[in-house]
């Protein structure tokens, strides 16, 4: 049996539009440039691993991979575009979910770090709707099933055919035994408000949902017919572009690859490095401050840009290609000033410039990919590191933040540690750290200098702070000690605290993709000789333990 | 059993008058059908005698009973064949198991998804030919055409029944939306590819009947192996109807043949078109055509869903009792599969190649139609073969769809495809040239066009000169 995650060859995140081989991203010249159309057409043979033909536009994490960076290209090559359209360039199908064959042969490692890509990804799309100002219609122009209903619910509006066959479907349950894992049931109910029974109906019922009935439930906006589906979609579109709050101008910001030099174990990004140590199961993930001038141009060189891209590839590249490295030491390096003046600096061009929110959205970004990553986190801050505002959230995200008590040691704060960068349950690091008293993060506002060992700890920004005599072995046994756990333990446990606080859609899609998900994608009635989804495609059928848990 | 009541208002064998919520919610349906029936059905002849046979019992008398009725008034009713007393399950995981009387929960929506695409069919293809009778090529086709017609008619009905007596008010909307879809339209298309093309001649409606009705066949002695017994009482007695339809298409096409081979020799150059007819290399395209879209019918080579059906009894082989291994879950069946650019032969578990062993039953039965027309050619004394491409040739399901390949069933370029794909399907120039043998209807009793060789004999007994539709009767 294929096995993507056991193939010798590592997964990359890198792609272009010019190298799409799923997707056709462009800008119908109808709506003169505002409208960018994103169309899926999957080709069968395309798979990232081979032993499983893509058919009916299902997908693999390829596929996702390359939706992810289309988003991204919207955000910061087309400031001008104001509404996105998601539709198939295939007849009849939208999308048939995530590939049924891709999953039964992936390890569960594999399918767990797929699905939470793909809610990312998702939570991509309505993020760019949200705070960038261009909203995202799903024009559902043949049957949408699973993940494929699932990418239509990531979408602001949802436009169905209406032609007697097209259906919007979530058949997770009554075909595979297993749930949908990219968000379908929350979204159902908590974004587009499905009633909860008509929502039970619904997704136990393979064939799904089609026409006037999908309006009523409210699983869709709109049906249309054929001959009515284009001027439906324009109307929709010209709405949205009406409304969109979208003010940016001007050239977008073209993103090149991300540089990374691989030796070993070893990737040496510009800012970033990351070191492998496969016998320990440790990972060192270090980032270097910014130099220079801050109020540079802000191309894709731009620290505040480069350092979190390549984060951001570093993050995906352990989830995906590190399997067995359970603990990541966070390191930084570099001048605590200079970080602060790059934070600074951003913050007020994003009152006025587009691409500084964008790219304050991507730091964002990346420090939730941080926060999501399955991995203990550790914080080291010693001598020459510079965790301080935008690189102090890094340690914030950390599972323990150990600072060793010297001189010359510091953190700080700056503007974006009060607003900038909130968790998935929507507060702030820092406001997540301190639930029990919100008046202390009112108070830290006020601490605008540099903070010693001593000013961390009795401000409750660090766990522990061992002196350079004990500092050494503290940081070994405490590694040591956290690498020896259960790594199922750990990332029930470390998902558990790091989103103390209220629910939210996403926290709850995250939760939920962790628990319920994962916990059925795990039991013999799914993935057991006789389970659903060992079953699927085979000639016998599944058989059931019966047993509620 | 085959106690049929026929003075209400739907003629029945399944005691429809003892449940009467059945029976109004029937009665509710059959005005639209009617409705539809006159929107959709024949266009021009409603108001005319036709001599037509009509199922009044499913007993060997009862069933083909022929008289002269306008075909509004035509009776279409409900029949079941007769029960096969402690029938039991034949195939699959619950062979041996008593077989269903009731819809078991588990299957209720792949039953109803069955169903409602097999009755999507029937009254498809009314409307596919609804305009043909303006241009028949006589009377005794016209007839027959109309015999088609009110049959796909009833077995839309037979469909509606099952879908009203057990899948409750999903059923019943089912059943609206089989009289909402339309052929060929756009924003309301018939749920099957082949049903929406254009029958727009009766070349293609020989085709139709011979090809695509034949699917209809093996699909219904699929369903008459169901575990759901009243679904394979249902389609055992459509079976009946369903073999005059093969006639039709297998004796037209037949005749077209003899009519062709004779014009060839009444030609000094063997022109046929010259002389007004139907030459065999314009005919031989209709078939590819025809064929390659019938075999679509039948769905992927591989198939997920063709595995379900058969391991929980829903739907199972033509003729299962033939069969040895009834259980069919460790067999493997051997398929030319396209890799990498080329053919290969491999294994393929023999329940997910379901589709591909029925579609196998029904090519064996087409070569048996066409090896009869190439002996009415060889007696001509012509010097043609009719051949039947391979399954590969221009398929939009399955393995080989998006791929190219000749009828021979090779593997070739798209470039050599769009060189040459004139050659084996019709061309525009073709169609107008069959389309313009069949502009003016043969209304004359026993008068034949020009185009096409009287049959053998006419029906039941009477004489082909009979006058099949009394078209002047209005």
């Amino acid at each position: 049996m294929a096995d993507p995650t056991h193939d010798d060859a590592p997964i990359r995140f890198e792609t272009h539009p010019s190298r799409y081989r799923h997707w056709k991203l462009d800008f119908p010249a109808t709506y003169g440039g505002r409208v960018a159309r994103l169309a899926m057409d999957v080709q069968e043979d395309g798979g990232l691993r081979p032993g499983y033909p893509m058919k009916l536009n299902s997908y693999d994490l390829g596929v996702d991979i390359e939706l992810a960076d289309a988003i991204s290209r919207v955000r910061f090559e087309h400031p001008e575009v104001r509404a996105l359209v998601v539709t198939s360039a295939k007849d009849r199908i939208f999308c048939s979910g995530a590939n049924i064959y891709m999953l039964g042969s992936s390890t569960h490692t594999f399918k767990v770090n797929f699905c939470k890509y793909t809610n990312e990804t998702r939570l991509y799309l309505e993020e760019l709707s949200a705070l960038s100002g261009v909203p995202v219609l799903c024009a559902v122009n043949g049957t949408a099933s699973g993940g494929g209903y699932e990418l239509a619910l990531a979408c602001d509006e949802i436009l169905l055919q209406d032609d007697g066959s097209t259906a919007v479907s979530l058949p997770e349950a009554p075909l595979l035994a297993v749930l949908p894992g990219t968000g379908g049931l929350t979204r159902v109910t908590d974004k587009r408000k499905v009633r909860r029974d008509l929502a039970d109906v619904f997704s136990t019922l393979a064939e799904g949902v089609r026409g006037k009935r999908a309006v009523d439930w409210r699983l869709v906006d709109e049906s249309a017919s054929r001959s009515k589906f284009e001027a439906a979609l324009k109307a929709r579109v010209e709405a949205m572009v009406a409304r969109s709050p979208r003010s940016a101008t001007g050239e977008g910001l073209a993103l090149p690859p991300v540089s990374v030099t691989r030796t070993g174990d070893v990737s040496a990004y510009k800012h970033v490095l990351l070191q492998v140590d496969r016998g320990r199961r440790v990972a060192e993930l270090t980032m270097r401050g910014p130099e220079g001038d801050p109020r540079a141009a802000l191309t894709a060189e731009h620290w505040s840009v480069e350092a979190w891209r390549e984060l951001d590839d570093a993050l995906l590249d352990l989830r995906f290609n590190h399997p067995t490295v359970g603990l990541v030491v966070l390191h930084t390096v570099g001048d605590i000033e200079a970080v602060r003046a790059f934070d600074r600096s951003l913050v007020e061009r994003a009152r006025s410039e587009w691409l500084a929110r964008e790219v304050l959205l991507l730091q964002k970004r990346v420090l939730k990919r941080l926060d999501l990553t399955a991995r203990s986190l550790f914080a080291l801050v010693e001598p020459a590191s510079c965790f301080a505002g935008s690189m102090l959230e890094l340690a914030l995200a950390a599972d323990r933040v150990f600072m060793i008590d010297a001189a010359s040691t510091h953190v700080a704060l700056s503007v974006v540690n009060f607003g900038a960068f909130p968790m998935s349950n929507g507060l702030t690091r820092l406001e997540s750290r301190f639930l029990y008293d919100p008046s202390v993060v009112t108070r830290l506002k006020d601490e605008a200098g540099l903070m010693d060992a001593g000013d961390a700890l009795k401000a409750g920004l660090v766990t522990f702070t061992p002196d350079e005599m004990d500092w050494d072995d503290e940081v070994r046994v405490a590694i040591e000690e956290r690498t020896s756990l259960s790594p199922d333990a750990m990332t029930g446990m470390e998902a558990n605290l790091r989103f103390a606080g209220p629910e939210t859609m996403e926290t709850k899609i995250f939760g939920r993709l962790s628990a319920w998900q994962n916990w059925i994608f795990q039991r013999p009635n799914a993935v057991g000789a006789a389970g659903a989804l060992t079953m699927y495609g085979q000639p016998g059928r599944p058989v059931f333990d019966y047993r509620r848990t | 059993m085959s106690s049929v009541v026929n003075d209400t208002r739907i003629p029945n064998n399944v005691d429809l008058s003892s449940d009467k919520k059945l029976q109004r919610a029937l009665e509710e349906w059959q005005p639209n059908f009617i409705k539809w029936w006159g929107a959709m059905g024949p266009e021009g002849f409603q108001q005319d005698d036709v001599f037509l046979r009509t199922a009044i019992s499913v007993d060997h008398e009862g069933w083909a009973n022929f008289d002269y009725v306008r075909m509004p008034e035509y009776r279409w009713g409900i029949f079941l064949a007769d029960p096969v007393a402690d029938r039991t399950i034949g195939f699959g995981d619950e062979m041996g198991k008593p077989a269903w009387q009731q819809v078991p929960g588990e299957h209720r929506n792949t039953l109803r998804r069955l169903i409602v695409t097999q009755g999507d069919t029937e009254p498809a293809s009314v409307e596919q030919q609804r305009l043909l009778g303006q241009t028949c090529p006589s009377l005794y086709d016209l007839r027959n055409l109309f015999q088609v017609n009110v049959e796909e008619g009833r077995h839309l009905w037979a469909m509606v029944y099952l879908l009203h007596s057990h899948f409750g008010r999903d059923g019943r909307e089912e059943a609206e939306g089989l009289l909402e879809r339309r052929s060929g339209d756009p924003d309301k298309p018939r749920i099957l590819g082949t049903f929406n093309e254009p029958c727009p001649e009766w070349l293609s409606f020989f085709m139709f009947t011979f090809f695509t009705d034949r699917d209809g066949k093996y699909q219904l002695l699929a369903l008459a192996e169901s575990a759901f017994d009243p679904l394979s009482r249902t389609t055992r007695f459509m079976l009946t109807e369903e073999a005059h339809h093969m006639f039709v298409g297998e004796t037209g096409i037949l005749r077209v043949v003899q009519r062709s081979a004779e014009l060839a020799k009444l030609d000094p150059n063997g022109d046929v078109r010259k002389q007004g007819g139907i030459d065999l290399p314009t005919l031989q395209k209709y078939l590819n055509f025809w064929f390659s879209s019938s075999v679509d019918l039948f769905g992927g080579e591989v198939s997920s869903n063709a595995a379900s059906f058969f391991a929980s009894g829903l739907k199972g082989r033509a003729k299962e009792a033939g069969h040895e291994d009834h259980v069919a879950l460790h067999g493997t069946y051997r398929m030319v599969t396209p890799e990498g650019g080329a053919l290969v032969e491999r294994d393929v578990a023999l329940r997910s190649a379901m589709n591909e062993v029925l579609r196998d039953e029904y090519v064996g039965d087409c070569q048996r139609g066409v090896d009869k027309w190439n002996r009415a050619i060889a007696e001509k004394g012509v010097d043609f073969e009719l051949k039947i491409p391979s399954r590969r040739f221009n398929r939009n399901v399955g393995l080989y769809a998006g791929m190219r390949f000749n009828p021979a069933g090779e593997l070739i370029t798209e470039e050599a495809w769009q060189a040459q794909s004139g050659q084996w399907l019709p061309s525009e120039a073709d169609r107008a040239y069959v389309l313009s043998l069949m502009t003016k209807p043969v209304y004359e009793p026993g008068k034949m066009a020009h185009w096409i060789a009287p049959p053998k004999q006419g029906i039941k007994g009477r004489p082909v000169d009979f006058e099949y539709v009394r078209h002047d009767a209005r």
